[in-house]
């Protein structure tokens, strides 16, 4: 499904990505922990387009498509979810009118009719049931107001609405709580664990891990791939640290 | 704002940033005189809109205890101008809530003067540009506080979006005080989109006009909330942002 070669990028004329390599199949997640500053954040934002992350070689491709040829928005209609550390806030656009006009421009893309208002609503319901989010909150403007663990579960609802091939999750567990973690893990786990998609899971922690199991977890560290294992590689990680395990 | 019937000159600071050949050709400036009785209400809406060059002069008088609500939306003229100028009588109520919203060679200005003659007046004013393009953006408003007006509280709200780089805002927020014992507040900022916003809005979906347009609604729709027209409004506004993207 995803398939990236020698990726190479730069941030700001300064190298970040030097060769990383992941082949991603439909129905896997795969997990990729690495010690701050190995460019796992970077792997995200440069999958996802974000202006000031230039790739400098290699290639990603999704389904076969040039991944790195598309704008944001059109990676975004080709099935990339983009989950933030930091979702952003947008002061005085509300999440309903914001979710709504990017289900719809992304269904246009793909020569789907548009989400009719009712229809709209009935799907955000639901998946805000799914990550314990009173609609309410829904109708606030985006992010504005809401604590670190909110932000995270209206990321997960934003993904089971716009219903993606695959979901790169930048450090989803960072500022949950225990009950929070849970949640959010059985929210991907309800949303993403399916035959026809995938999940690339960024973490500092096993501690997501124990909810959302991986079948693969990499090691990245200096901007390349530098161990690859099941998940007993995480708990590897966790017992004796990235500098003996990637040594 | 002067009265006067020769042409002004840049000279004169009301006149500062205007498009002085398209003035001319609007001079002498249409004036409309509203009056509010003690105690009563009122309201009204000044839409610029068209493709001719506009301009106004709007003259408010408010007796002890009246209250107006002016919104105004600048948009979409080769050259548009409102001045308006009120006089707040003991307790009067005042609120302004304009967007100005401007691309290409385009040259819009706001240009105010809040007068609190007597004690107790509360004026408010919100004033949101949106320019790309070469276009020039203005807003000077100004709150006089006269010997005596104790008990004033007068705010101004000024912000302006540049679209691109080669475009001009001027917000010049000017205070006279003459009173003791008086609030008088006022913010002023221009600025760009938020680069991680847009990115945000895009990375679900949005083409860049699209979630430009959305963040720039929210950013003009301070001016417009609580009006009694705010959706016709905001309407008018939205087709002068399409035009700009």
């Amino acid at each position: 499904m995803l398939k990236i070669e020698n990726l190479q990028a730069t941030v700001a004329d300064k190298p970040i990505l030097k060769g990383l390599s992941l082949t991603i199949n439909a129905g896997e997640v795969h997990a990729i922990m690495g010690p701050n500053g190995a460019g796992k954040s970077t792997l995200g934002y440069t999958l996802g387009g974000r202006p000031g992350y230039e790739v400098t070689g290699g290639s990603a491709t999704l389904d076969g498509a040039d991944l790195l040829a598309m704008e944001p928005h059109e990676r975004a209609a080709a099935g990339l979810f983009l989950g933030f550390q930091y979702p952003v806030e947008i002061p005085g656009v509300s999440f309903v009118q914001f979710l709504r006009e990017a289900a719809n421009a992304q269904r246009k893309s793909r020569g789907q009719a548009p989400l009719s208002g009712g229809e709209f609503l009935r799907l955000a319901k639901e998946k805000a049931a799914l990550l314990r989010m009173d609609m309410e909150m829904l109708k606030r403007p985006v992010n504005v107001g809401f604590s670190g663990g909110e932000k995270k579960r209206a990321e997960m609802v934003q993904m089971g609405i716009l219903d993606p091939k695959i979901a790169i999750l930048d450090e989803t567990d960072s500022g949950l709580d225990i009950d929070a973690l849970r949640i959010c893990g059985e929210g991907i786990n309800a949303i993403m664990r399916k035959s026809d998609k995938a999940v690339l899971l960024i973490t500092h922690y096993q501690r997501l891990l124990d909810y959302v199991k991986p079948d693969f977890v990499h090691v990245l560290a200096g901007g390349r791939i530098v161990k690859s294992g099941g998940p007993e590689l995480a708990l590897e990680l966790e017992e004796h640290g990235y500098e003996a395990v990637a040594a | 704002m002067s009265e006067a019937l020769a042409l002004p000159t840049r000279k004169d600071e009301a006149f500062r940033y205007s498009d002085l050949a398209a003035l001319e050709t609007l001079w002498p400036v249409p004036r409309r005189d509203i009056h509010v009785a003690a105690g009563e209400q009122g309201a009204s809406t000044v839409v610029i809109d068209g493709a001719n060059d506009a301009a106004q002069d709007i003259v408010i008088t408010l007796e002890d205890g009246a209250e107006y609500d002016l919104r105004l939306l600048n948009a979409g003229s080769a050259y548009g101008r409102i001045a308006v100028r009120v006089r707040l009588g003991k307790g009067a109520k005042f609120h302004l809530g304009a967007a100005q919203i401007a691309g290409g060679q385009q040259t819009a200005e706001i240009v105010t003067e809040v007068v609190h003659a007597e004690p107790d007046a509360i004026s408010s004013q919100v004033v949101r540009s949106v320019l790309g393009g070469k276009a020039t953006g203005t807003y000077l408003g100004r709150v006089v506080v006269a010997r005596g007006a104790i008990g004033t509280d007068g705010e101004q709200s000024i912000r302006a979006m540049l679209l691109d780089r080669t475009a001009t805002a001027n917000a010049r927020p000017e205070l006279e005080i003459f009173a003791d014992d008086v609030k008088c507040a006022h913010g002023c900022a221009v600025g760009e989109l938020d680069a991680q916003g847009l990115f945000y809005l895009q990375s679900r979906g949005l083409p860049p006009a699209e979630a430009k347009k959305l963040m720039l609604q929210a950013f003009i729709a301070e001016a417009f909330v609580g009006a009694a027209d705010e959706e016709a409004l905001t309407r008018a506004a939205l087709q002068a942002l399409e035009a700009l993207l």
